[in-house]
């Protein structure tokens, strides 16, 4: 039997109450599909899978078995994987489920309850087949606190999230804790914001509740800008409702009675299913006038963004909200004082929104023996790269960079070396392989020349060129930041005219510690911190990469042979055993030869891409040479940069 | 963001000088009240500071800052008590420097950028030079501040990051714009255009007719204008029929008649008479 959606909970013990009863209620279930309906699975086409259980289990009539429920989930993270279907209590974890394989798995899975061997994930590196979900490698280190839900809720079914303890927090704070009692409680948790720059969430909330002024509001930043990123899009498809309820709560501590989500516009899951949530906290009495009859009025509304990764910075997003042109001001007045509409405004990820809850339902101390010495809880990271398992990831703060790439990322793809991580989104910086052993946590992050930013984690093997990696994040930048003050925007302009000729084997000498000048200049007087960090990426692989820059400008060579116009390819007669697989890769047909003969490859057509080199695995039979005399490419105008070439 | 100082006078330290102060104040303007240089490109006294040249920046500390200082800009930083700041310092200058020699990058023809990057030394630019140095704007925002001051608002920025610039809606001529050209005015490295001929003005790439003394025939607004700030300011377009001389002139004359005063310079005669042309063609190229 199930209850259907409550009517207002006019005090916290009603709310209590039935959160215990839809908890049991599901607990009681024999088995529950879920099926992940996140971005990363839909485009896999988990639609037309979980349509195909629905026909399925309806053809059969065990549709209206109450010991059976089947569920459209949010994202499990391991989209590469996808679409993913997952069986509960005994979390049976199926991967690439294609919709002809549901018939099957209904017949032997669902009522013969066996588990079909097929679907089942193989570890590429033990090449083993894993029946549950917390047994495979990826899942098996991860603590999911931010990311609780995601994966085992319906996120357009209210009393899914209730059944999961969903408001329970908002009945504890506004029932029983006094705003400056909730402030203390996350300022001592140590929980410091998943978005940018590690802000203690707690003394944020605190100035804003001194701030003089009736009208406040509360804001949670989701515009996640980062090439790569996801985790935000996960929690605000997946479970809308943490984050509803984090905002809740903070409104109720700043004494804010308006909340914005400002969600970017290519998010329309996200606006869609927060925008259905909304509407249930609503009608639940859990948003608006007098909530849980405690006379707290609050509600929130969604904002779509603007689209550029400035927007995502506070002061252009507050703008971006207000209606203007989203550029960031000068910050000498925080926004807890003068934010949104010029009024107190508090600002956080939908990571850390999403966090709140548990610290309050948990306690400070719960969260806080989680991480390290100042970074404590969890963090989610969005692991991406030359990785064999790529997706959202959650892990206690602390973890090194060897465990989150190579034991639960499971190492290099194709078993390459290590080069780099980039850590932080685009104006992170490289993290260098000798520095793998480090625990990470906003300080080793930031000394290491780099940053936690929001959690990205691009990984990169030896096939990368740093110069060019250096040059395609400043370039994003160029593109993406707001144009405004002078460093930032000809700064940028300036480090993508070097790296370009150098790339083009036309580099001096001197632009190195041209670059070196440049970029300490910017971090000193750009007006915001996309500006003050946008020579991150330059900085770092200057600092730990530099032989490969000195290599590009003094030999004219491109150690990873990516710089094409630095490279050329040749096969090596002695190893090529005709196999063809380079023939077949080649986009420009510059490989010929017959099957098992020797090939050969036309140096006039090659343009130096490296598709051979990389498929020759087996063989190493293609090599890569300086290429002699490089030509004298004039240097392009910025912003004439041609498309990147390794990703 | 509109700016109110709170109000409270304090003493801060501007280049070991003691400076009273009040609270909230930017520091530019404490600077310049006390006769303290600070370089400023994007600031104007008809508009709000916007932070975007970065030229005025300066370093600040306190004494309990432990020795930490910071740059941040004087024409935005509100005044705090203790604040002492070095408007000179090396890493200031060093900014300033870079900040000129990335300027003679983007803008190599342009007097004013060559005669800023010289004050700090530079003659040629460190970095690769514009090929195509077809403007000269360095994107201070001070035209579209005061177009946005003024009410019409005809100008704004197009694109972001590097390709930002400044132009009317999908870069054309800007259908809001009525040709006062207090943009040129301002503009610090007079890049835009006004171009008087025959009677008009063209500036954005839009021509305007010009409305002449009705007695002198000196060209004085565009017909635009006069109708903007007529409205806008209540005044009637009859208010833009004389130039300013005219108007003294007008004054003058009805004064000496209340006075009963015979009328004796020959000068009003003949600025009273027949009305002269304007120069036939005057281009101003700001
Ligand atoms: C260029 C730029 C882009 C940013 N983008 C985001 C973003 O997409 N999401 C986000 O939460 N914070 C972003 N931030 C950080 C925000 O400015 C702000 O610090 C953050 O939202 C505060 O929330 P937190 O304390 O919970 O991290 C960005 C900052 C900069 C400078
Ligand atoms: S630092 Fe860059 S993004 Fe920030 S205000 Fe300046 S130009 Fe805009
Ligand atoms: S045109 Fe002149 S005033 Fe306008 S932004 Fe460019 S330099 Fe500044
Ligand atoms: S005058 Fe202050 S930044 Fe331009």
């Amino acid at each position: 039997m199930t209850t259907s959606l409550p009517a207002r909970f006019g005090v916290p013990q009603e709310l209590e109450a039935r959160c215990a009863r839809l908890k049991a209620e599901r607990e009681g279930k024999r088995l529950t599909i879920l099926v992940c309906c996140g971005t990363g699975c839909l485009a896999n086409g988990s639609a037309k899978v979980a349509d195909a259980f629905a026909r399925e289990l309806h053809a059969r009539g065990i549709d209206a078995d109450v010991g059976l429920a089947f569920k459209r989930t949010g994202c499990h993270g391991f989209c590469q994987r996808g679409p993913l279907v997952v069986m509960m209590p005994d979390e049976t974890f199926y991967q690439r489920v294609k919709p002809k394989d549901v018939p099957k798995i209904v017949e032997q899975t669902v009522v013969g309850g066996k588990v079909i061997a097929t679907l089942l994930y193989k570890d590429p590196n033990s090449k083993q087949r894993i029946t549950r979900y917390h047994e495979i490698p990826f899942y098996q280190k991860q603590t999911r606190v931010a990311m609780r839900n995601i994966g085992l809720v319906d996120p357009r079914d209210l009393r899914d999230s209730l059944a999961r303890g969903a408001y329970l927090a908002v009945a504890k704070a506004l029932g029983a804790m006094t705003p400056e009692q909730v402030i203390a409680e996350v300022d001592q948790s140590g929980l410091r914001g998943r978005g940018g720059a590690g802000f203690s969430t707690g003394r944020k909330w605190r100035s804003a509740r001194a701030a003089p002024g009736e009208r406040k509001f509360v804001i949670c930043n989701g515009d996640e800008g980062d090439p790569g990123a996801f985790k935000d899009r996960s929690i605000l498809e997946g479970d809308p409702h943490s984050v509803i309820e984090g905002m809740i709560i903070g409104a109720y501590a700043v004494g804010a009675h308006e909340g914005f989500v400002y969600v970017r516009e290519e998010y329309p899951l996200a606006v869609e299913n927060l925008g259905h949530a909304l509407c249930d906290a609503r009608a639940a009495g859990l948003l608006g006038r007098n909530i849980l009859g405690t006379g707290f009025d609050f509600d929130v509304q969604i904002s779509r963004g603007g689209g550029a990764f400035v927007c995502g910075e506070s002061s252009a997003l507050m703008k971006s909200i207000a209606g203007m042109v989203g550029e960031p001001r000068a910050k000498y007045i925080h926004a807890t004082d003068r934010g949104l509409f010029d009024l107190p405004s508090v600002l956080n990820n939908v990571e850390s929104w999403s966090d709140v809850p548990v610290i309050i339902e948990k306690g400070a101390a719960w969260f806080a023996a989680m991480g390290t010495a100042k970074s404590k809880g969890t963090k989610a990271f969005s692991l991406v790269g030359k990785v064999k398992n790529t997706g959202l990831v959650e892990t206690p703060m602390g973890i090194t960079l060897r465990e989150l790439i190579f034991d639960i990322g499971g190492g290099i793809l194709n078993d390459r070396p290590f080069k780099a991580v980039q850590t932080g989104g685009p104006s992170g910086g490289c993290v260098p392989a000798h520095l793998l052993d480090l625990p990470i946590d906003y300080e080793k992050l930031t000394e290491a020349g780099s940053m936690m930013g929001s959690g990205g984690m691009i990984v990169m093997d030896d096939r990368t060129c740093m110069v060019d990696v250096a040059r395609y994040f400043t370039r994003f930048l160029w593109d993406e930041s707001c144009g405004k003050c002078t460093p930032c925007r000809e700064g940028l302009s300036q480090l993508q005219i070097v790296h370009d000729r150098i790339c083009r084997g036309l580099g001096r000498e001197e632009d190195l510690p041209l670059m070196e000048r440049l970029g300490a200049v910017m971090e000193t007087a750009a007006l915001c911190a996309l500006g003050k960090s946008a020579n991150f990426p330059v900085k770092s692989t200057l600092q730990y990469f530099r032989d490969e820059y000195v290599a590009h400008v003094r030999d004219k060579r491109c150690p990873a042979g990516i710089c094409k116009d630095l490279t050329i390819y040749r096969i090596i007669d002695e190893q090529c055993n005709g196999c063809g697989a380079c023939l077949r890769v080649c986009p420009s047909k510059a490989i010929t030869g017959k099957p098992k003969q020797l090939h050969a490859l036309d140096q006039g057509l090659c343009i130096s891409c490296g598709a051979c080199f990389d498929v020759c695995t087996p063989m190493n039979a293609i090599a890569f040479d300086p290429r002699p005399h490089a030509a004298a490419v004039p240097p392009a105008a910025p912003g004439a940069a041609p498309a990147r070439r390794n990703s | 963001m509109s700016h109110e100082p709170s109000g409270r006078v304090v003493k801060i330290e501007i280049d070991g000088r003691v400076v009273e102060a009040r609270t909230g104040e930017f520091l530019l303007a404490v600077a310049r009240r006390a006769g303290i240089d600070i370089p400023a490109i994007c600031q104007h006294e008809a508009v709000d500071p916007a932070g975007n040249c970065r030229m005025c920046l300066v370093e600040i500390t306190k004494a309990s800052w432990d020795g930490w200082s910071r740059l941040v800009t004087a024409c935005l930083y509100p005044t705090e008590q203790d604040l002492i700041v070095k408007t000179h310092s090396a890493p200031v200058i060093e900014a300033r420097t870079v900040l000129c020699d990335l300027w003679l990058a983007r803008c190599p023809d342009s007097a004013y950028v060559q005669k800023l990057a010289a004050e700090f030394g530079i003659e040629k630019t460190s970095y690769q030079p514009a090929a195509v140095p077809t403007d000269q704007c360095i994107l201070c925002g001070l035209c579209i501040r005061v177009c946005e001051k003024l009410g019409p608002a005809a100008i704004y920025t197009v694109n972001r990051g590097g390709r930002k610039k400044v132009a009317g809606p999908f870069e054309g001529p800007p259908p809001d714009c009525i040709g006062c050209a207090a943009c040129a005015e301002v503009c610090p490295t007079s890049c835009i255009t006004v171009a008087e001929r025959d009677g008009t003005r063209t500036i954005w790439d839009k021509e305007f007719q010009l409305l002449a003394c009705t007695t002198c025939g000196r060209t004085l607004v565009t017909i635009e204008e006069a109708r903007y700030f007529g409205r806008k300011g209540g005044l009637g377009e009859s208010y833009y029929q004389l130039c300013d001389r005219c108007k003294r002139l007008q004054t003058a004359q009805q004064a000496t008649k209340v006075a009963g005063l015979p009328l004796t310079v020959g000068g009003l005669g003949e600025a009273s008479g027949r009305p002269f042309r304007s120069p036939g063609s005057l281009t101003t190229s700001r």
